[in-house]
């Protein structure tokens, strides 16, 4: 068959993602982000996430056609996140997803969201194809997780992932400390210009040699919160200035320090000289330049997405459906629903059985 | 033919013909399990029907059942209704999700139609219909019900809203209704919510806006000053 022209849609958080590829290539990536609706809350309120992507399907999927200049009719394949994130948020997309797919009598290919983050880089425009094995580390307000990457279709291992708060989240919670505003990523970039990121030391979460025997390549930024709180709360009390740059740039610096250090063990652990990097925190500035330095340093090659490509989109569910059914998989059942913890080695969700009742595709 | 859709309480799906007819309907009971149902419950209606009507631009569905039921007279799906609630949130949504995304694979509009109003059509077009103003009931958690009250159909055909729909603490209800006749409804369905959207087109009138009666806001608080973590 020639390359699958593929809808795919993506619901797991703020963002109302829908995609359009024709096997590798992009052909619309829309987004309709509720984040403005979050601000006044501080952080992504599920109910307002979920009331957003019911409003924002469908214009967001008549923009996409228009943007790639096919018609529904055209579509070889409909794909849709199944899990992991807020699950009556991806049970808007999975509706929809379901009703497209049933009207036009397309099959369905139900994704796994992490997975998808990885996808996206077989999108990026004049770039050799990724290589596998690859480590990638995506970072987000949903989601902190490092993946061993042995084939995007059939073999990813989680080696590890947050224990409590997403990096993003951290980022959020931090800016609220200091008086910013949501969504703190780049609040936080902007306050720590020109500020010291060694003036503070704050912790780097489980890498003590004791939590790093078990926690070799988890997350946790839920102290970090805690101490950049107290470390404020002890300087007002002795009627000193908070020096807001110093506090920002330390603060990012412990989160990138833990970040990279932890991608790059996983490198040098699994003799993997490759590194992916994934999610809406990608666009942090600092979190890059760290990385693509320190991997210099120990010989590893840092592959970064464009960033619409790397927050939460549609693109990336369909470009991984279209790898799917490249690679000869079979749609997904009706049967699926949504999945909040979804683990990673759930690549495709509810594969139809190859005895009977399959169709090909395109 | 009109597709009819609605997950304000379990999983309906129906199809009515021109004349308003039911030519298929499926339903799943339950608060839960709207996203796991809903596909099948679209295509089984499908499946149901002539296959030049059923089967849109393609000529083959996923699983080749909608195609194999030809037979009855072409005609063609000119909507889709959805059911707007009220209902749980989470589930209203996916009906509401699934049957917008049907609609723009077909071409044709949405009808917006409040779930009690189904209720009310059929309780009307029942054997024994009440005589006098009539009070629709459904579960609307956290211990409230929502309330509509009914008084026969107007000039359209439509249930006659007397008293639009509230939630109601369910310990109130009693005292609140007193001796209105009430229907306690757990199933709302999908050939009445499509039958209540034929009468409104004909009429050429719209029954509710583009969003669900969700009657409360999302659960959200404006979040206070940051807590002290210090000893
Ligand atoms: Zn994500």
């Amino acid at each position: 068959m020639t390359e699958p022209l593929v809808l795919g849609i993506e619901t797991s958080c703020d963002e109302t993602g829908i995609g359009i590829v024709r096997g590798r290539t992009l052909l619309s990536n829309t987004i309709a982000s509720s984040m403005d609706e979050h601000a006044r809350y501080g952080g992504v309120v599920p109910e307002v996430a979920a009331r957003a992507h019911l409003e924002a399907l469908q214009p967001a999927i008549e923009r996409a056609l228009a943007e790639a200049r096919v018609r529904l009719q055209d579509l070889d394949a409909v794909a849709v996140t199944s899990g992991p994130g807020l699950a009556g948020a991806l049970m808007v997309g999975i509706g929809a997803a379901k009703g497209l797919a049933v009207s036009l009598g397309t099959p369905l290919y139900a994704v796994n969201h992490l997975v998808g983050h990885i996808a996206a880089d077989i999108l990026t425009p004049d770039s050799v194809p990724l290589e596998y094995p690859t480590i990638a580390l995506l970072v987000s307000g949903g989601h902190t997780s490092l993946l061993h990457v042995r084939d995007l279709t059939t073999d990813v291992e989680l080696l590890g992932e947050t224990v409590d708060d997403a990096a993003g989240e951290a980022f959020d919670k931090v800016a609220r400390i200091l008086g910013l505003p949501y969504p703190g990523g780049p609040e936080i970039d902007r306050a720590a210009a020109g500020g010291d990121p060694d003036a503070i030391r704050f912790p780097r979460g489980l890498s003590r040699a004791s939590d790093l025997e078990k926690h070799r390549y988890d997350f946790s930024f839920s102290g970090l919160k805690t101490a950049v709180a107290r470390w404020i709360e002890r300087e007002e009390a002795a009627g000193n200035p908070i020096p807001v740059a110093d506090v920002a740039a330390s603060f990012r610096e412990a989160v990138v320090d833990v970040l990279v250090t932890k991608a790059l063990a996983a490198c040098a652990d699994r003799g993997v000289p490759r590194l992916l990097l994934g999610g809406g925190v990608i666009a942090n500035r600092r979190l890059r330049e760290v990385a693509l330095a320190r991997a210099a340093e120990a010989g590893v090659t840092v592959r970064i997405p464009p960033l619409s490509l790397c927050t939460d989109n549609g693109a990336m569910i369909a470009g991984l459906a279209a790898e799917l059914i490249a690679s000869g998989r079979r749609p997904s059942t009706l049967a699926f629903g949504a999945d909040s913890t979804l683990p990673v080695t759930e690549i495709q969700v509810a594969e139809r059985d190859g005895a009977g009742g399959e169709t090909e595709v395109g | 033919m009109i597709l009819g859709v609605d997950t304000s309480l379990g999983s309906a799906v129906g199809l009515i013909g021109r004349d308003g007819r039911t030519l298929a309907e499926v339903a799943q009971a339950g608060h839960l399990g709207h996203a796991e149902a809903i596909g099948a419950l679209l295509e089984q209606v499908l499946a149901a029907v002539p296959a030049e009507a059923s089967a849109g631009s393609r000529s083959s569905s996923p699983s080749g059942s909608a195609g194999e039921a030809a037979g009855r007279g072409a005609e063609e799906l000119t909507h889709v209704a959805a059911g707007m609630g009220p209902g749980p949130f989470t589930g209203l949504r996916i009906g509401i999700a699934a049957a917008r995304a049907f609609a723009l694979g077909r071409g044709v509009p949405v009808v917006a139609v409040p779930s009690h109003h189904a209720a009310a059509l059929a309780v009307i077009e029942g054997e024994h219909p009440p005589q006098h103003p009539f009070a629709i009931l459904t579960d609307a958690r956290r211990r409230e019900t929502a309330v509509t009250v009914y008084e026969g159909i107007d000039v359209d055909g439509i249930p006659h809203v007397v008293v639009d729909t509230v939630l109601v603490p369910q310990a109130d209800v009693d005292r609140k209704l007193g001796a209105l006749r009430r229907f306690e409804v757990t199933e709302i369905s999908g050939a009445a919510i499509a039958r209540v959207a034929r009468r409104a087109v004909a009429a050429g009138r719209t029954l509710t806006g583009s969003e669900p009666l969700y009657l409360r806001p999302p659960d959200a608080r404006v979040p206070a000053a940051p807590k002290k973590v210090g000893p």
